[in-house]
């Protein structure tokens, strides 16, 4: 199939799931541009970390798929300064949570490091991905979506990418630009299917997307939350509510446009992430809102994100703890004028996960 | 008849067993929603340095919790419990399989972050020492482990203040997938690393029980006695998948005959055949245990199955203690 997106050329469109498209863009960019890298714990093993990396190792090698000792801070220091001196490294993690070990070298360094030396030297265009441990029993230190913790320091890009489409693209983006750039990807999503351009074709963070129009209330969602948006959405419009799912993309830079646009129609809002409420993404879009088009709320919003306490591993506290389509249902029918409070429970996403990673 | 050396013998087939036994649970059933590492294989680590410590010792463990949890004198049935979500689970179903605790007997916790572990025993340690108490902090982990910063900065910092904790490296080869030997430089050992941090150091046959617990006496008396901290480097070698129930020579990062060469190494075997002089009814007895353990395994997953899961309404409890305005 192939689509025309605007002026744009056509594109070969196939159906990839998202390891897939991130393996796709992983080898196109690596051929394209023979100063990309990838460096990871494992890179290099079997399973090729879900599979993201086992066709880039069987193109490219040992030399240029790295596998390294489990040193996170010092290989996030070593991917930055091989960003100064002209390399394009994408380390690969196959927790996110392993990245509070890279924090120094990202936070205190590639985000400032083109400002703080002036901002005509260059800076460390790093790119790094880390996995979300959604399934079941990953418990406190394997399953958090550390997003909003990187979108905090100014010089970094944050996606998180919810489409094969967006995987591929938005990395691609990471692995051309200049500014370093942190890829969420819950791994939950790795097995869903897309539509793909076969090219090597970028999709610019900062610019959201409409994943479903809508005119009574508005869903901003990022990753796993967009696709349990859809089916809230689906099932809510059924009730004779129809739901805007806006998919940001990329939370920083977060396209606030297309946010208050969508809320400026709806006059409601529903903020669904799979992190926390405080000083979080939920917040950020909330913030945005209020702050730009108050006048265009219709209801307070409502935030669906995680309880305050880390993640249980028991599967009854597992599955009241993770904020699910049902919760966003429950949600949209709060801030609608409706009589309802609820609507069945939904399916859980996890259902049919197999353990035991 | 229940000499030291076969009360080690003992504690290494009751684990054997009852890993053995909650592995096939957790591949058949799928009802263990939890992250799992066994140590099948590496029994001899975990009892021959724990068998050495008291209560009021504490140790810590890293992600292949079950051994020493059971070594240390953890309560089975709340591990178990804990292994299927239940509330009377030794962490209430909140932990899982990484993160086990039983404070009664001193183990102190375990977790899944490489190397986090390794600077909170030497915390340990210091507090003790602080008390004035001949106490000793002891914390497992893998060689893999070793590559993370908190590794070198922990023996500095134990060195430099004369930490009374016993850092035990289980060198079983491999980290997940990736061989020592694509890690760590020919030529190096972590022992000789912890050396050069100031830390004194001694390798062991992992899968020699009587070695490792002769090794854990020295160290441990090394630490009592005011010297500081040591670490024990104790070769030894995981059977099944790194994480999970399965084996794994059919994914082809190593041979099938590496790990029939470990197993032929097994350390209870070993253990069986050098106290068989001293003890020639040994594999009556060995026969006997594994009986005896099936039985303790499968009546605590029987036991855990029966209780509640916890209750939902309770799910922010212990995230913070409760507050006043
Ligand atoms: C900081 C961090 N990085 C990576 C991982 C992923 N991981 C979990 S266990 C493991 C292997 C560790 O090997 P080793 O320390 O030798 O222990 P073993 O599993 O062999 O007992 C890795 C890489 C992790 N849990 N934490
Ligand atoms: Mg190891």
């Amino acid at each position: 199939m192939t689509v025309n997106r605007g002026v744009e050329r056509e594109l070969d469109m196939r159906t990839l799931t998202y390891w897939q498209a991130i393996s796709e863009a992983t080898v196109q960019c690596m051929q394209a541009d023979e100063r990309v890298l990838v460096v990871g714990e494992g890179v290099d093993d079997f399973r090729g970390t879900y599979g993201t990396t086992k066709e880039a190792f069987a193109r490219f090698g040992p030399d240029r798929v790295v596998d390294v000792p489990n040193s996170e801070n010092a290989t996030a220091g070593l991917a930055v300064g091989a960003a100064v001196a002209g390399m394009r490294p994408l380390v690969v993690h196959t927790r996110a949570d392993f990245m509070f070990l890279a924090m120094d070298a990202l936070v205190n360094l590639a985000a400032k490091w083109r400002y703080m030396y002036g901002g005509d030297k260059g800076g460390a265009p790093v790119v790094m991905r880390g996995v979300v441990g959604r399934g079941w029993g990953q418990g406190a230190t394997h399953s958090q979506s550390p997003h909003a913790t990187f979108g905090h320091y100014a010089g970094l890009h944050v996606a998180t990418p919810a489409t094969p489409a967006d995987a591929k693209g938005l990395l691609i983006t990471a692995l051309t630009s200049d500014t370093p750039t942190i890829l969420i990807e819950n791994r939950t999503l790795y097995p869903l299917t897309g539509e793909v351009p076969e090219e090597m074709t970028p999709v610019p963070f900062g610019v959201g997307r409409v994943a479903r129009a809508g005119t009574d209330v508005t869903v901003v969602a990022a990753s796993l939350m967009v696709h349990e948006a859809e089916r809230a959405a689906e099932q809510l419009s059924a009730q004779g509510i129809s739901v805007e799912v806006v998919d940001v993309r990329s939370i920083r830079p977060l396209d606030d446009t297309i946010i208050c646009e969508s809320v400026a129609k709806t006059g409601r809002l529903v903020v669904a992430d799979t992190s926390w409420a405080r000083y979080g993404f939920a917040a950020e879009v909330a913030a945005v809102v209020a702050e730009r088009i108050p006048e265009a709320l219709r209801s307070p919003v409502r935030r669906v994100t995680l309880p305050d306490c880390p993640a249980p591993v028991s599967w009854p506290l597992e599955e009241a703890f993770n904020p699910s389509a049902t919760e966003i249902v429950k949600a949209c029918l709060a801030v609608c004028d409706t009589t309802r409070s609820e609507l069945p429970a939904l399916e859980t996403v996890t259902a049919g996960f197999q353990g035991p990673y | 008849m229940t000499s030291d050396r076969t009360r080690l013998i003992r504690e290494m087939v009751r684990i054997r067993v009852v890993e053995e036994v909650l592995a096939d649970y957790y591949r058949d059933e799928q009802e263990m929603r939890t992250a799992i590492h066994f140590s099948i294989g590496q029994e001899a680590t975990a009892v021959g340095v724990l068998s050495a410590t008291t209560p009021r010792d504490w140790v810590y463990a890293a992600h292949r919790t079950h051994a020493p949890y059971l070594a240390k004198g953890g309560d089975l049935r709340a591990l178990v419990a804990e292994l299927y979500g239940r509330q009377d689970g030794c962490s209430h179903g909140r932990g899982g399989s990484i993160h086990v605790i039983d404070q009664s007997v001193g183990f102190a916790g375990s977790g899944a972050i490489l190397g986090e572990m390794i600077s909170v025993a030497v915390g340990t340690g210091w507090a003790f020492a602080r008390s004035g108490e001949s106490r000793v902090a002891l914390t497992f982990f893998g060689d893999g482990a070793t590559e993370e910063g908190v590794f070198a900065e922990s023996l500095n910092i134990a060195a430099v203040q004369r930490i009374p904790v016993v850092f035990v490296c289980e060198n079983n080869l491999y980290s997940i997938s990736s061989p020592l030997t694509a890690r760590q430089p020919a030529g190096t050992s972590i022992r000789g690393r912890a050396e050069a941090a100031g830390v004194r150091a001694a390798a062991a046959d992992g899968n020699d029980v009587f070695a490792v617990r002769e090794a854990a006496e020295a160290a441990l008396r090394h630490c009592r006695a005011g010297n500081g901290p040591y670490l024990l480097e104790l070769a030894t070698y995981r059977w099944r998948e790194h994480v999970g129930p399965g084996w794994d020579h059919h994914h082809g990062y190593r041979s099938k005959q590496e790990i029939d060469s470990w197993i032929g190494r097994c350390p209870i075997q070993r253990a069986v055949a050098e106290v068989r002089a001293e003890e020639p009814g040994i594999d009556d007895l060995v026969r006997q245990w594994q009986a005896e353990s099936q039985e303790e395994i499968h009546a605590a997953v029987a036991y855990a199955k029966e209780l509640p899961f916890p209750d939902v309404a309770g799910l922010l409890d212990g995230a913070y203690l409760p507050v006043g305005r």
